[in-house]
């Protein structure tokens, strides 16, 4: 079977959830092959990937890569599938995987499916567009599949694979070096799960009334092990930051349970979170159109109904 | 300071979207256009670079004839002038088609710095500037929420998931914007009035000197093969707190496995 490329995520050394859901989602369609990008790469990372099916572990793990904006990812992954002509490369449909997916593309001459959500024979992607009101089945037509998938479209299944290690050089080319990343910040995250990466998603809306009042979607939020997000009323409101928003203008989550309290069910809200498998709705208006989406829904206060759920949750566990 | 600034017109979110039956690509007639709403931050950005340094803004949008209402927004908004893409050859153009052509112009026209919003509403590939980078060859400084410029350094402020990058290019470059970077403005009726007057450029394909192997939906490196809207998601259950919402949810949860 042909190799699949699937371009590694990975923080601080550890490889993220959504990698394990790639090559999951690859070994289904052909031989997984990791892409390990930049500094970090040791034995917890190898006995991951090789965990979860990883046979070949192509590594270019010099510091050169991370220092520049996209373009030497992109630059990296073209070198191998001019070298290995792969069935088809996945990428993680972040902000920053979308836009490498995006450079690989017009580098390899290829065709790019962007926040594709389950992936069948042939590489037909499953696009949820719209705000979630129309599926589409869509396939690169010209070059090799370059296909960017949305986190939590599938679950990762452990497999064991070889792992085998080799080494790639790139030279970069001055293009790649354009933009240079000259210092990274870092703002307090706290010790809860990544937004789009989550398996639960806590998220207040105007309803939560104030920034000390997010404390009891956060207790919530720990409760479950949940990432916490916010409607863009809450943000522009300044009650809890930016980044944490969810819909058209903010992230795109797909988690395995969204619990919205507060929160009318805008449809630029729903845009980012339709795709939940489960959503849970706790708001005092029986009409809010949260309700028409929700799989269990309470029509009462948050102020009630959200503690109570927390202390319930903390006396089962 | 020459400045383009990419406008792309969508269809209104708060109307129903669909895609046309016959080919399977948007329908741009079902619902009204209206300017993607990150582009007004890239236009407002646009605005506050020439106050501050300089120069001229032009706006770039590539659509149908209806989009040139788009471009009369950004105009009133206070961009001084615009170039009109626009060709029937371009129906249907993927995310690799469009940033051809899109280059292919810019190449034509002329930038110091190019400027998009990050994603659109109705496709939200958020390829675009990336792509343009690409094909120019110039530094990509997108995903900003703060963009500085002196002389010829260009630094960003690139969001990332842990907070932000900073990030350094010299002109010519090509940034995208987030929200919330400024406040776009509102076009005052002076500013509506003036753009009435304001010079639109056309270019068709042939004039973009495009080639017809790039365009278009014949052209396109990728296809929709079904499109179907969603079933509705099957009802669920809504109870009144009785004093006990809280238990019942747990309850719910716990049938579900996630406690
Ligand atoms: C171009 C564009 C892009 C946008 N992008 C986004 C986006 O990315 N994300 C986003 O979220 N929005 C976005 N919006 C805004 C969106 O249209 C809504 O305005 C927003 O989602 C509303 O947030 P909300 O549901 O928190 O507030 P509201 O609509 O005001 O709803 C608050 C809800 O809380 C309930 N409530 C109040 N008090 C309580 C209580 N004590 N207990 C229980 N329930 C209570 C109310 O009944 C109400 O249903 C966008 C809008 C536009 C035009
Ligand atoms: C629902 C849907 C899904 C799609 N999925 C794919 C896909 O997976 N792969 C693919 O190759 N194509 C796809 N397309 C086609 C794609 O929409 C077009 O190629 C489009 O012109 C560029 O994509 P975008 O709007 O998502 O750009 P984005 O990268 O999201 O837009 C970023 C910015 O680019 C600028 N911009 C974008 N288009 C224009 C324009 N026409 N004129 C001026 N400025 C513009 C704006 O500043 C905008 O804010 C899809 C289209 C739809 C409707």
């Amino acid at each position: 079977m042909s190799e699949i490329l699937v371009l590694v995520e990975h923080v601080d050394g550890e490889v993220k959830k959504v990698t394990l859901e790639l090559l999951t989602l690859a070994r289904s369609l052909g031989t997984p092959a990791a892409v390990w990008a930049g500094p970090g790469y040791g034995e917890p990372a190898k006995a991951r990937l090789a965990e979860y099916g990883a046979e070949k572990v192509y590594l270019a793990d010099s510091a050169e890569i991370v220092d520049y904006v996209v373009g030497p990812k992109a630059e990296l992954l073209a070198t191998l599938v001019a070298e290995k002509s792969p069935a088809a490369v996945l990428i993680a449909a972040t902000p920053e995987g979308k836009e490498i997916a995006g450079r690989l593309a017009i580098k390899t001459d290829s065709g790019v499916i962007t926040d594709a959500v389950g992936l069948s024979e042939g590489f037909v992607a499953d696009q949820s567009i719209f705000g979630g009101g129309v599926n589409v089945k869509s396939r690169v037509t010209k070059g090799t599949p370059i296909i960017a998938v949305r986190p939590n479209s599938t679950a990762p299944e452990a497999a064991p694979g070889a792992a085998a290690e080799e080494q790639v050089t790139v030279t970069l080319s001055d293009a790649a070096k354009a933009a240079k990343v000259v210092e990274r910040v870092k703002q307090e995250k706290g010790a809860r799960p990544e937004l789009t990466e989550a398996a639960i998603v806590v998220s207040g809306g105007r309803g939560v009334g104030s920034a000390e009042n997010f404390a009891i979607i956060e207790k919530l939020a720990d409760s479950l092990g949940a990432a916490v997000g916010a409607s863009r009323a809450a943000t522009d409101a300044g009650w809890y930051p930016h980044q944490f928003q969810v819909g058209q203008t903010g992230k795109t989550v797909s988690p395995q349970l969204y619990i919205a309290a507060g929160i009318s069910g805008a449809i630029q809200h729903r845009a980012g979170m339709q795709t939940a498998k489960t959503i849970v709705a706790i708001n005092k208006d029986p009409e809010a159109p949260i309700f028409e989406l929700a799989d269990f829904g309470v029509v009462g206060d948050l102020f009630q109904v959200v503690p109570q759920l927390t202390e319930e949750i903390e006396k089962r566990k | 300071m020459n400045i383009v600034v990419c406008v792309k017109q969508v269809p209104d979110t708060a109307t129903e979207r669909k895609l046309r039956s016959d080919d399977n690509t948007l329908d741009r007639d079902a619902a009204d256009g209206v300017v993607n709403e990150l582009d007004e931050y890239a236009v407002e950005e646009a605005l506050r670079l020439k106050e501050a340094h300089g120069g001229e803004v032009t706006v770039l949008t590539m659509g149908p004839d209806k989009a040139a209402d788009t471009i009369r927004k950004a105009l009133a908004m206070g961009a001084d002038k615009a170039v009109h893409l626009v060709d029937d050859a371009l129906h249907g153009s993927d995310a690799l088609s469009t940033s051809y052509a899109m280059a292919q112009t810019l190449k034509k026209i002329g930038f110091d710095l190019v400027i998009l919003g990050s994603e659109s509403t109705d496709a939200r590939t958020g390829v675009l500037a990336a792509m343009l980078a690409e094909r120019l060859g110039v530094a990509q400084l997108t995903l900003a929420n703060k963009v500085e410029v002196e002389g010829s350094a260009v630094t960003i402020q690139r969001v990332t998931d842990y907070g932000y990058d900073k990030v350094q290019g010299s002109l010519p470059a090509v940034i995208s914007v987030v929200e919330k970077i400024n406040e776009p403005r509102y076009p005052s009726f002076k500013g509506i009035m003036a753009a009435k007057k304001k010079p639109v450029q056309k270019l068709g394909a042939a004039e973009a000197e495009l080639a017809a192997d790039q365009i278009g939906l014949g052209a396109a490196w990728s296809e929709v093969t079904e499109a179907a809207a969603a079933p509705p998601r099957a009802a669920g259950t809504v109870v009144k707190d009785e004093g006990d919402g809280g238990v019942k949810t747990a309850d719910f949860l716990s049938s579900k496995k996630f406690i």
